[in-house]
């Protein structure tokens, strides 16, 4: 019987290495070395729970979240990533390292989903759909006209002004989290699975192409429409902010 | 590929309507040399865009730290406990 280790103990391998971007709310587990991932995979077969635990629950909401692509609620989302973790546990042994640990739990939770999401007729798989909206990201009115001596350039009114204080800001931050994480969940569903993915859960660009089958410049088009209408919708709280101030 | 993202030969003026679609690319570290070069020396000299790429990164951080959805608890004592009887070690 292995002792339980709870609370999860740090192992170096699972540190964020240091000047990545990497969030600490994103899976400590990811991004390890070939080293980190082999010793990974060594201790869950020999039946360390705490490596188990620590992936299921390091890597679960990003699973959720890619499972909610092909299904229409949170409920069968949860079922799936379920499936997955049981296929992972059951599959293990078999599992023969030529991909990423991880990139072999997304493809489980991929195919599960499509199962599933022509089990539940869900219309049209996203991924097939195009981008929608191809426009500026930027307001153009906030920008000089063609004739101006200084054209598309930023006009006085319509440049961005620094933001005071932070949104780090003990005062505003709670605030500033709960307004960003409701624009997150109204993107449109392509922006939003992949701004989620890669900057809530913190995965790289590649890993986020082949879980949801994209080309990087599709992928590189939905983050950047995705973070520009975040970064907007910022912008509109300070600004109301400092309209009532006045 | 044949389409280099952000590529812009050897015209290495930027306007601000071009440099902040140029972010995401910028930011990803895809576009070429010529590029890169061209958006940090506007950023040096354009508070507006400066400003824009800073509050890019701020949101960024606010992004990373909204909540997210986990298992429910049944659901992770049910696999901690297919975890043990798939996996129990010899000793
Ligand atoms: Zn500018």
């Amino acid at each position: 019987m292995v002792p339980e280790d709870r609370p999860h103990v740090a192992e170096p391998t699972d540190a964020p290495e240091p000047g990545s971007r990497r969030q600490k709310s994103a899976a400590p587990a990811s991004c390890e070395g070939t080293d980190g991932e082999a010793a990974l995979v060594a201790r869950l077969r020999a039946g360390h729970e705490a490596a188990f635990e620590e992936i299921v629950d390091s890597w679960s909401p990003m699973l959720l979240r890619l499972a909610r692509t092909f299904v229409s609620t949170d409920a069968s989302a949860q079922e799936i990533v379920q499936e997955t973790w049981l296929a992972v546990v059951k599959g293990l042994d078999r599992f023969e390292g030529r991909s990423a640990l991880r990139t072999w739990v997304f493809r489980i939770v991929t195919n599960l989903g499509k199962t599933r999401g022509v089990r539940e007729a869900r219309a049209v798989p996203w991924s097939s759909l195009a981008p929608a909206d191809s426009g500026p990201t930027v307001d153009p009115s906030r920008f000089r006209g063609p004739d101006d001596p200084w054209a598309h350039n930023w006009t006085p009114a319509g440049a961005p002004q620094r933001w005071e204080p932070t949104p780090e800001d003990a005062l505003l931050a709670g605030e500033i989290r709960a307004e960003v994480a409701k624009a997150l969940e109204a993107l449109p569903d392509q922006q939003r699975v992949v701004v989620s993915l890669r900057d809530v859960h913190g995965l790289s660009a590649d890993e986020v192409c082949s879980a949801l089958d994209i080309s990087s410049t599709n992928q590189r088009v939905l983050l950047h429409r995705g973070r520009a209408h975040l970064r907007l919708v910022l912008e509109d709280y300070y600004r109301g902010r400092e309209m009532k101030a006045r | 590929m044949s389409e280099q993202p952000g590529g812009r030969g050897a015209d290495l003026t930027l306007t601000c309507t071009e440099l902040v679609e140029l972010v995401t690319d910028y930011l990803e570290g895809s576009v070429d040399d010529a590029t890169r070069v061209a958006v940090e020396a506007h950023l040096a000299l354009c508070p507006g865009c400066a400003a824009y790429i800073e509050q890019m990164h701020e949101t960024l951080r606010v992004v990373g730290r909204v909540p997210v959805e986990s298992l429910s608890d049944a659901a992770r004592d049910e696999l901690m406990n297919a975890f043990r009887t798939f996996h129990t070690p010899a000793t």
